[in-house]
């Protein structure tokens, strides 16, 4: 922790000694701070940030909603992993961002196509997991559960489910990642609003600071994010056995 | 002390009605690579209400797929295993069954894993509580009724799986080296814990172990089983009295059985002729 802050105080001495030095354009930390405050005193630093968790959270819920039915068909039975392996291998194959230019002309330009992308990037990503999960539940649990009078059903609900919420969780938090990368990717190319427009718009008027703000408001939430989910990961998967 | 051996299809077909699991001219043969590996060839065994069993013999015998049969985790290829009368088609709580590796639940609890099977019969929640509370009490686990698996040590694991297996109360226990992975001196309590709730209750027992002393001071029957293909090599009656205690043990008629096992299980015949 205190190496944490070392690193953290030693790296904007850097950018401070860079600044200073002159190196063109580069703004110091000083006028990012301020440049900072002018954009959450004014409200916009809050509205793009809302906005732009507003829609990697609704992507990630539904994305990884779904994965987890769907990964779990996939691993019990094998016509559906069958049936469906293939096209989750080919979207996964495809970065989410090569699917905006359809997606906005199938979606409009609203939101949907938005969401729509990160829900695809987060589902992507949990799906295989809980697929992975499920494939790599102990046999001899079932077989425990079965000798127990346990039906195929009480199986699923008391045994596959909690032995793959591990990979889930993980899966999950790979894919919150991924939908943070992808959202900001998108509001790049299409928004009125979010973090990633603010960049965007920035970039036109050669405003570094406020690049530089939306730059450190991104790497903060999605850092955050990924500390709640892990937090949350600790609590349930607390039974394992860690090495 | 040695009752006949049982050649495959030679071998009588006996007590069908008296008999508590009955396996009748079973066969298990597993399709591989180059042809079938057969892991049962016919083999035939009566195990009487109230017997404790136990069968041993090399790795690959087949004496876990004479278990996994037992408890309807394993479908013969050929023959019939029938318990307590009926062909076994898949397993239920009336047989109960204890893995070497355990197998508890480690996301639930002491008490968690030994309430499951009773959560599965629908008790309600009164019941379920004072019947695990009993087998937690039974093998020891008291004060460990809230600690998670991962905690615990292989011996208290096992009590644990114990516990759960005795918690539903079956007519039979399945054993399948229940005490192998576990340390010497572990090993002889949990010997001892089994055969004292055995000598109480009587339950059948169906114990498969590697180990010829283990085989032989628990059991009423030692069952010697040969491999390629896996089969009953020799049965062996041990006329020794319960309960069995460390003067047993240590006993010269104990190293009798326990020598003629040995031979059995160390110095046996090649492939048998199919």
């Amino acid at each position: 922790m205190l190496l944490n802050v070392v690193a953290v105080a030693f790296g904007v001495g850097l950018w401070q000694v860079l600044a200073s030095a002159g190196v063109e354009g580069l703004p110091g930390p000083a006028s990012v701070a301020q440049r900072g405050w002018q954009l959450l005193a004014n409200g916009t630093l809050e509205g793009d940030i809302l906005a732009s968790l507003r829609r990697v959270l609704i992507g990630f819920a539904l994305g990884s909603l779904l994965a987890v039915p769907v990964g779990f068909l996939m691993g019990w039975y094998p016509w559906a992993r069958g049936l469906l392996e293939p096209y989750v291998q080919f979207f996964r194959a495809v970065p989410p961002l090569a699917l905006i230019p359809m997606a906005i002309v199938l979606l409009g330009i609203g939101e949907t196509p938005k969401i729509f992308v990160i829900f695809l990037a987060a589902f992507l990503s949990s799906v295989v997991a809980a697929y992975q999960g499920v494939v790599d539940v102990d046999r001899t649990l079932i077989d425990a559960a079965r000798v127990l009078g346990a039906s195929d059903w009480e199986i699923f609900r008391r045994v596959v489910v909690p032995a793959a919420s591990p990979f889930i969780l993980v899966g999950m938090r790979i894919g919150l990642g991924s939908a943070w990368g992808t959202l900001v990717a998108a509001e790049l190319i299409a928004a009125q609003e979010g973090l990633g427009f603010r960049m965007q718009q920035a970039e036109l008027y050669y405003d570094l600071p406020t690049i530089f703000v939306s730059l450190i408001a991104i790497g903060t939430l999605g850092l955050l994010m990924d500390r709640l989910l892990q937090r949350v990961e600790r609590r349930i998967t607390r039974w394992q056995e860690r090495r | 002390m040695t009752s006949t051996p049982t050649h495959g299809h030679t071998a009588p077909l006996g007590r069908t009605s008296a008999a508590k699991i009955s396996f009748q001219q079973v066969s298990r043969v597993y399709p591989v690579q180059d042809g079938d590996f057969t892991a049962l060839d016919r083999v035939s065994l009566d195990i009487g209400d109230g017997e404790f069993v136990t069968v041993v013999g090399p790795s690959g015998c087949g004496k876990s797929t004479l278990l996994g049969l037992a408890a309807g985790l394993v479908q013969p290829t050929g023959g019939q295993v029938l318990f307590e009368g009926e062909p076994v088609t898949g397993p239920g709580p009336e047989r109960g069954v204890i893995f070497q590796q355990y197998a508890l639940f480690p996301w639930l609890t002491v008490r968690g894993n030994v309430e499951f099977g009773l959560k599965l019969a629908r008790l309600p929640a009164a019941e379920r509580r004072s019947r695990a509370q009993r087998a937690i009490d039974l093998v020891g686990l008291g004060d460990f009724a809230d600690a998670l698996p991962k905690t615990l040590s292989g011996g208290m694991r096992q009590r644990c799986a114990i516990a759960r297996a005795y918690a539903v109360d079956p007519h039979v226990l399945l054993m399948d080296e229940p005490f192998g992975a576990l340390d010497a001196l572990t090993r002889v309590e949990l010997q001892e814990e089994l055969l004292a709730t055995w000598d109480r209750e009587r339950r059948t027992v169906l114990f498969v172990t590697h180990d010829v002393d283990e085989a032989v001071y628990l059991a009423g029957r030692v069952v010697v089983m040969a491999s390629r293909p896996g089969r009953i090599h020799r049965v062996v009656d041990v006329d020794l009295p319960y309960p069995r205690t460390e003067e047993v043990r240590l006993s010269p008629e104990f190293a009798a059985v326990r020598n003629e096992v040995w031979h059995a299980v160390h110095h046996q015949p090649g492939p048998a002729a199919r």
